[in-house]
């Protein structure tokens, strides 16, 4: 395994080292570096992060290889920073068994780009009936920690009850997309001005809402851990606020896309920016920003959705919901949070890495920067900018939002368990 | 009407809101001298001889559809119908592969009629051709508040004038309507009061943002109005709750003798059609002194016209 220097680069705290990596874990971190190294790579200008770590990522595989793989999609989270993500278990079959968690973690392992920790599904077939496996999903090879039954909200409240308290026997949390679904039939859009003008059928912020204020009581009485999905109105802040000020144990994520977009985009009547849950007011995005920036929102997540071409030129009802993000996602997190003063770089490695690692429970990631850590590391130059063009995502789908726009920073270096994915901005070929 | 103004309309009309103040007054005033040629013996204009357009209909509305067909060919122009009802959103030939089809068979305008909102928009971004808007989902219907301003101004108004001053209700269905999201951008951009009138069910999350009234009580602004329109309600609203029974509906909101009585002398009724009679409007409503309607269905075929004028008449060539 080849040995390399990582030159003139800022730790979070500001510090300008040089970063040995050898064998697989870093080797030192100093002004002034000791040891000999095979290749030398220029960090000058640029901030050096532990890889990032997405809890909320659709590889699609199995089932929709049209729209991702596991191999694209890992591909594309390295370019992003990212050296590990949580495959969704939305696929097809639905990652509602020991099998199928198993198998999505191999093919990540086998694809190399970064690691996949699998998320188990709920319930089975993510029907909402009956509870699936959780505990075969737990004790097989892929260790599954964190249960979702993403694209639908686990609904009825026994159901929900009895996941949260099942899965605490193996320190599992269910990570809940909240989504009232008689409130939400063949919702459109975020329900409020833009939807009364445009025409199309309301996703009301209370329906989001409704669903987070039972769950935080629920996991209040049944003392468990509760995650939350793609946390995306003010209110939901404010409930989240208030449970974790009764000692709740919950956690939340916003996604990058809830803090840029607003609903007023949908005036386009462009599916691109149809996503669930909808893109919100721009209350909502203050509110998200200042609830990530005081911890109320403990992550960022991506909830990279990627669908194919076809899927997204159509009218607006018949378009699927989704967007691709992990190669944004942490520009998207300068321009939103950095640049406007509300985190800094630390922070960015606690809510990007740190903690989405501590609450799936993925060991080996999202471990700070020090002589002996693993060398998952995400070198980031904040002074570049870019403007996005659909056609140079390296996802196998091009449906992100941020088409055309003037993005902060670009991803320089990643390593992941002392390898490089990413040098100079290029990925590394294998 | 001189190609300078021709130009001056936004290349499609897909909403009301593309329009402003003097594009909306254009179109009615070209509606009326169009309409002195509907009166004449000989009713054609050779203004778009050779021209192409598409009447493409993903939902049944003969009335739309003729009185679009009807106001082509009065401008000479040829006429393609296109029915796909049935086949919007579902796969197969998507909406967009039409779209290029209809390009590539050198349609000058294409007219569109959809169950899902938005997708005129969508469409404008696929053809190199004009198109209008004929009623997309519950968004708007451009078209048929052209001519409801353009009868209401007939009676109430002054031709070269606006509606400023008049105030007119809209009754029923407002959060499904596109006649209803057209009238309140048109009508309010021509100066005229608005109050929408229905159950709170059925006004939209977020109507604090248009510049209406609201009212729950019809008896009480029906001696205000100059006009009141009566939409259209559908009774599978009744199944998703949006109000108990079609008879309690009608007796709160409907239109009847006893409420006609309380209009003002000289006030409107109108009606998009089709009606459900007995409904939101009784047979002596719709048939009495007060009615517009069928007015209304003629005017659109002069209204109509001078929309394709105006947006074809000054551009040879385009998409072919
Ligand atoms: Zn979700």
């Amino acid at each position: 395994m080849s040995t390399y220097l990582i030159k003139d680069v800022e730790l979070v705290n500001g510090e300008k080292v040089a970063i040995g990596i050898a064998d697989g874990v870093i080797a030192e971190i100093s002004s002034k570096p000791t040891g000999s190294y095979d290749k030398v790579l220029d960090g000058s200008g640029c901030v050096a992060l532990p890889g990032l770590v997405d809890l909320h990522t659709h590889l699609r595989e199995p089932g929709r290889e049209d729209a991702e793989t596991v191999l694209t999609g890992t591909r594309a989270a390295a370019r992003g920073g990212y050296t590990a993500v949580f495959a969704m278990a939305n696929t097809d079959p639905v990652a509602d068994t020991a099998g199928v968690v198993e198998q999505v973690v191999r093919l990540g392992r086998e694809a190399g780009w970064c690691e996949v920790f699998a998320v188990g599904a709920v319930t089975k077939d993510l029907a909402g009936e009956s509870m699936a496996e959780l505990g075969a999903m737990a004790h097989s090879a892929a260790q599954v920690r964190v249960f979702s039954d993403d694209g639908k909200c686990v609904s009825d409240s026994q159901m929900m009850r009895r996941a949260l308290e099942y899965v605490r026997q193996f320190d599992g949390v269910v990570a809940q997309h909240a989504q009232d679904p008689k409130l939400t039939v063949n919702a459109q859009m975020n329900e409020g001005s833009v939807s009364a003008r445009l025409g199309l059928r309301g996703w009301p912020a209370v329906a989001e809402e409704g669903i987070i204020a039972r769950d935080v009581l629920l996991a209040s009485h049944v003392k468990s851990r509760l995650h939350i999905c793609h946390v995306s109105t003010a209110g939901s802040v404010d409930i989240i606020r208030w449970a974790k000020s009764r000692g709740i144990d919950v956690t939340a994520e916003v996604t990058p896309h809830h803090l840029l977009l607003s609903d007023e985009l949908v005036e386009s009547y462009d599916p691109k920016f149809k996503v669930n849950p909808p893109l919100r007011s721009n209350e909502d995005i203050a509110a998200l920003r200042m609830g990530l920036a005081d911890g109320t929102i403990d992550i960022v997540a991506t909830d990279h959705a990627p669908h194919p071409a076809e899927d997204k030129e159509c009218e607006w009802a018949g378009a699927a919901n989704g967007m691709i993000g992990l190669e944004t996602a942490l520009s998207v997190v300068q321009k939103t949070m950095v640049d406007t003063g509300l985190l800094n770089w630390s922070q960015v490695a606690g809510r990007m890495s740190i903690t989405p690692a501590i609450i799936g429970r993925a060991k080996g990631q999202g471990v700070a920067l020090a002589v002996g850590a693993p060398a998952n590391i995400c070198i980031y130059d904040p002074n570049q900018s870019q403007v996005v063009v659909a056609a140079e995502q390296i996802s196998k789908s091009k449906n992100t939002p941020f088409v055309g726009m003037d993005l902060p920073g670009q991803v320089r270096h990643v390593f992941f368990q002392g390898k490089p994915t990413m040098i100079s901005t290029q990925m590394v070929a294998r | 009407m001189s190609p300078e103004l021709v130009t001056e309309l936004p290349r499609h009309l897909l909403s009301i809101a593309d329009l402003n103040h003097d594009q909306a007054l254009l179109i009615l005033d070209t509606a009326e001298e169009l309409a002195k040629i509907s009166d004449a013996p000989i009713k054609k204009l050779p203004t778009l001889r050779g021209r192409t357009i598409v009447n493409l209909f993903y939902e049944d509305s003969t009335r739309t559809r003729i009185s679009f067909e009807a106001a082509a060919k009065r401008l000479s122009a040829d006429v393609i119908n296109f029915s796909a009802k049935g086949s919007s959103v579902s796969k197969g030939e998507s909406l967009k592969d039409t779209a290029l089809t209809l390009q590539a068979m050198g349609a000058d305008a294409v007219i569109l009629r959809h169950p899902e909102s938005g997708a005129a928009n969508r469409l404008a971004g696929w053809t190199n051709g004009v198109v209008i808007n004929a009623g997309d989902g519950t968004h708007e219907h451009p078209t048929q508040a052209l001519l409801d301003a353009f009868t209401i101004r007939r009676h109430l108004g002054t031709v070269g004038g606006d509606l400023e001053g008049k105030h007119i209700a809209i009754v029923g269905d407002v959060l499904h309507s596109r006649v209803a999201r057209s009238n309140v951008l048109l009508l309010t951009l021509l100066g005229a009061k608005v109050t929408l009138v229905a159950p709170p069910t059925l006004i939209p999350v977020g109507v604090e943002s248009w510049p209406v009234q609201i009212s729950y009580a019809i008896d009480q602004v029906l001696p205000e109005v100059d006009a009141v329109m009566m939409l259209r309600v559908q009774s599978e609203r009744m199944q998703n709750s949006f109000f108990p029974s079609t008879r309690e509906y009608s007796r709160l909101f409907g239109l009847n003798l006893d409420r006609m009585n309380l209009l003002k002398n000289e006030a409107l009724i109108l009606h998009p059609g089709p009606m459900n009679r007995g409904l939101e409007i009784s047979a002596e409503c719709a048939d009495g002194v007060h009615s517009v309607i069928l007015e209304q269905v003629a005017n659109g075929v002069s209204v109509r016209m001078a929309v394709l004028y105006l947006l074809l008449g000054g551009n040879i060539g385009v998409g072919s």
